[in-house]
Order: C-alpha cells, then structure tokens, then sequence
C-alpha cells in the first residue's frame, strides 16, 4: 500500500519519491563500479567516483522558475580521471585507482575544488569553467601558430569572445607518502584550511596549503601487530567545532578527540559505546557491530553511525547509549552464516542525514534503499531499479518478507539478490534530491512537488 | 548434529535446514547461524573477529607483482605482443606478468566513463 502523505509538509515527513535522473552505464565494466557520491555544499553539483578512478561530476540545470514542475534535473559537468593504477615498487604491491571518497570545498571564488582520495594518494581538483576566448592575435594565427612577422601590416586589439563551455578539472595539490595502510576517510575541517585522512591504524591532519608534511593525530598501531583487535573503519571532523573530531572502529565504538587536549590524540575525550549482553555474543556480534560510516548531523549535536544491520543515532552528550535505533534489514541475522561465507557480512554501507537532520537514509540488499523519519518514526524501503521504474513515476515503497506466508507484491528473504547492493547515498544540503548509487548506475530523485 | 548439505547458492536455505536450525538454539537466530557456521568448519577461530581476521583486512586487495619481470615485459613490448594475463593473475611467472594494460579492463585516461556517457532519462 502507498503511504498517504501530505506532500506540502516539506521535510518533516517522508514524502513521495519520484525518479528523475538515471544514468546508466551501458557495458558492466568493472572500472565502472561507483565508489563514491557526494553533493557539494550548494547541491548544484553532485560527484560520483568510480572504481576505475574516474570523477564524474553532474549539473543541476538551474530552474526555470516559471514553469517549476520540478527543480532542474542533473546532467554530466565534467569527467577526468583522478587516481591512475599504481605500483610500491618496494613492496611489490598494486595500488588500486578506485575512489574511496570525494569531498568538496565550500566556494570560495569561481571555481570548485575537492578532494577525492583512493588508498594511498589524496588530491586536489580544481575545477573551472572557461566561455570565452581570446581571439584577435597579432602576431599569432587562430591555431597558434605564430605569424611571419613580416607578414603584419596591421595592429588590432585582441578580444575575448564567447565559445562552447569548457569545463577543465587540474590537480592542484597532492597529498601523497602518508598512508601505510588504505585510507577509508577523508573530512575538511570547518576551518577550511585543514582536513584529515584516516587509514586501518592512523589519521594524519594536513593543511590544504602544505602537500609534504602532514601531522599524525591517532594511532592505533599496537607495538606487537600480533595484538592487534580493531582498526578505524571511520573518521569525520565536527562540523562546527574546529576542534573536535570522531572516529569510528570495528569493534562498534566510536570515539571523539578534541585536539586541543594534546598533539596525538591517542587519549578520546569521549567513547561512545553500546553496552552489549555477553550472553547474547555469538561468532558474529563483532563482525556486525563493525562500524562502516559515521557522520555528524548538520546541527552537530548528533552523530549517525552504521553497522551491517542498523543505524544508531548518538547525542554527543550521551555516550553510553545511542539515543536512536534503527533496523535497516532485521531480517537477515538469520542469514549470517550464508553472508559470512559469501563475504557479504562485510559490505560496507554509507548512510547520510537530509538537511534539516529530520530523515535518515541508508542502502541495503536488492538495490533496496531505506530512509527512516526521526519524527513520526516511520520508514520506508524504496527500490532502484530500471524494470520498476519510468521516468517521473512515483516510487512504490517495498516491503520484504522475513518469513511466513508473503503477502502480494512482498519479496522474500530467498529471493533477494546480494549481488546488487547500494552502498553509497547521498542527500541534497537543502531540498529533497537524493543519489543513490547500485553498482554500476547512479540513481537520482527528488519528492514529489504539486 | 545432522549433515548439513553443500549449498550450492549460499543465499539459500532449504527448508529441511531451517527446521533444523529452529529445533537446535532455537531462542536466538544468530546464535542458530554460528552454530552453523561451526558445523561447516569446526577449525574456525577460537577468537571470534580477532587478529588473523584483522590482519587480512589490513592487506585487503593486495596483489603482487615482480618489478624486474614487469620491466622486461614493458622493454618486450615494444618489439612483440605480451601473452594477455591468464584469468588466474595471481599466477604470474615468465611471459604472465600483469601490466597496467592486462589489469581488469584497463582503458585510457582519455576514454570518458561510461556514466557520463550514459542515457540520461
């Protein structure tokens, strides 16, 4: 059944879903796997990294504010490609290209800049747009090439003049030799001159400036690796103070530095943990208590984190429970063996906040994404999917089947495919538009507007 | 415990198994799964998550490579086509070296993503 919703109740409601913009890729390249989706601060422009390295950032056409159906659809701004494969030539090892995340910088003049990251190697893209040309040389032909100079018998200024939109994306800067281990996290800092990086034992802090120094603020290497029990699956600045950031682990915690307390910030000034009953501890309780995202909401007074079967949401001020729980997919804790086996236990799920920090969004299994309401505790299970869905209709909220008799139009556990997880999703800093990446298509829609 | 079948897809569960299972530790569905997961492989860990675990995520995606081998290849490649990798690339020996080229689906810095090349709708 369809959840009857009052669609002019802007954000505090789940609302009606419709899909306006699928990109899809039309070979299943392995280089093609989306990684990573992030909007920038405005949410005109959202960026999408692949496995093969790539950055793909897309436009929101601005609206036409007569004739507002619907706000501006996204189309393709700029593409280049970011990391290239590499070899440690000392450790005999592969470095994979794949975008592990991208993170944008507020604007600051004409152009835009992010960061996007693969294990080993940050960078920063500047991207700017060019309109005009100069044309009018007088000592140089149209192509560039220069005139006999003989050949000149009269001088006119040069002028610019309009030309098709070129987008250009340059590295600035590169951040590089600071990872011994596989970087999972990159977050600017509300300062906007730092940012850290965290890999699988430590978080480095570097100036935005600065590409061949960066300072180590966590480390959890255990002097004997053989004593070794979690890593950081997780890190993330606060987004107001400049101060204070979280890491998550995969023992379930999550902690919060304040790097105002010391230079390392091995010592936490909080720990969030959830207590557990040891009588309910079983093969998987860590596996699945592993934490895969943590962000902090707009306001910054809460944070969000994932684990494989839920979404828990933190008061900082509280740190011996989550104030908020969320079952994003309940249904299969009696499918852990089969999902250990086939690794699938260990998927790494995102999660995000919509803007106002009113609704929580996260993916699931059979390219089925989840959204939870904070304030009428509702949910609903939506479903990329090319079969299901044309263009500008309206999303049917899925329901799954744990076991019993199922009901029409209900999926049963069996029959889900593990193979199409959506992993990365992505909300819109002010309206209601969200990307949702299944493996190799990207996934966007806004709520219905009257 | 009775035999557990080889499941061909891991994914299911015939029904003879979940009787099974529910008969067995039937007070918690995730206590039911290790058990499971013991019968299948009794030599699992003492330590449920613990280091060797770890250890492999550290090392995640590893592949390795033998520089003086993929030097040879690329200085060969010039004058003669390389065998292209065999689909095991862990096996690298004489001529199988992995290249840039011959990693899953190498394509040029060039070629756009097919994302941004895709239908829009």
């Amino acid at each position: 059944q369809l959840l009857q919703l009052n669609s002019r109740k802007i954000n505090n409601s789940i609302k009606k879903w419709r899909r306006t913009n699928v990109f899809f890729v039309y070979f299943n390249y392995t280089a093609d796997i989306i990684s990573t989706v992030e909007f920038n601060h405005s949410g005109e422009l959202l960026a999408t990294g692949d496995k093969g390295g790539r950055v793909v950032i897309f436009q929101q056409e601005q609206e036409n504010k007569i004739q507002s159906h619907s706000r501006g659809e996204y189309n393709v701004y700029s593409t280049f490609q970011s990391h290239e494969p590499e070899f440690d030539y000392l450790k005999s090892l592969e470095i994979e290209e794949k975008i592990n995340k991208i993170r944008w910088l507020p604007q600051k003049n004409a152009a835009q800049f992010l960061l996007s990251t693969n294990d080993k190697t940050i960078k920063l893209w500047k991207i700017s747009e060019r309109d005009k040309r100069p044309e009018g040389y007088n000592l140089k032909e149209e192509d560039g090439r220069y005139r006999d100079p003989t050949t000149v018998t009269t001088l006119r200024v040069p002028v610019f003049r309009p030309m098709d939109l070129m987008v250009e994306a340059s590295p600035r800067r590169i951040f590089a030799n600071a990872h011994t281990y596989h970087i999972n996290s990159i977050s600017i800092n509300s300062d906007y001159e730092t940012y850290l990086s965290a890999d699988d034992l430590r978080i480095n802090l570097w100036h935005l400036e600065i590409t061949d120094r960066s300072f180590n603020i966590v480390d959890i290497k255990p002097a004997n690796m053989e004593e070794l029990t979690e890593v950081i699956t997780a890190a993330e600045f606060h987004p107001n103070s400049c101060n204070t950031f979280v890491y998550s682990s995969s023992k379930g915690t999550i902690r919060l530095c304040d790097m105002r307390a010391s230079a390392l910030c091995d010592r936490h000034s909080k720990l969030f943990e959830e207590p557990e009953d040891p009588s309910n501890r079983s093969f998987f309780s860590e596996i699945i208590s592993s934490i895969s995202d943590v962000k902090f909401s707009h306001s910054g007074r809460y944070m969000m984190t994932r684990d494989y079967l839920s979404v828990k949401i933190w008061d900082l001020n509280m740190e011996n429970r989550p104030v908020e729980t969320y079952q994003v997919h309940e249904y299969l804790r009696s499918k852990l063996c089969s999902l250990y086996e086939n690794d699938c236990i260990f998927d790494k799920f995102e999660c995000c906040w919509n803007g106002s920090d009113s609704v929580v969004m996260t993916g699931s299994y059979n390219n089925f994404f989840r959204m939870f309401d904070r304030n009428t505790k509702r949910d609903i299970t939506l479903e990329a999917s090319r079969e299901n869905n044309k263009p500008r209709t309206v999303l049917k909220p899925r329901k799954v089947c744990a076991s019993g008799k199922r009901k029409k139009d209900e999926i049963s556990v069996d029959s889900l495919d593990f193979n199409k997880k959506i992993l990365h999703t992505a909300w819109h800093p002010k309206e209601n538009i969200i990307a949702v990446a299944t493996t190799n298509n990207l996934y966007i829609f806004q709520d219905k507007v009257n | 415990m009775s035999q557990k079948q080889e499941e061909e897809n891991p994914t299911e569960e015939t029904g003879e198994e979940k009787q099974d299972t529910q008969e067995k530790e039937g007070v918690l569905p995730e206590k039911a799964e290790e058990a499971k997961l013991k019968a299948k492989y009794p030599s699992l860990g003492q330590k449920p998550g613990g280091s060797d675990f770890l250890m492999k995520r550290l090392q995640k995606g590893q592949k390795y490579f033998d520089s003086g081998d993929y030097n040879m290849a690329k200085a060969k490649m010039k004058n003669k086509q390389l065998p292209s990798a065999g689909p095991d690339k862990n096996l690298v020996t004489g001529d199988h070296i992995p290249t840039p080229q011959d990693l899953p689906q190498r394509k040029s810095s060039l070629v756009t993503s097919k994302l941004a090349g895709g239908q829009v709708e």
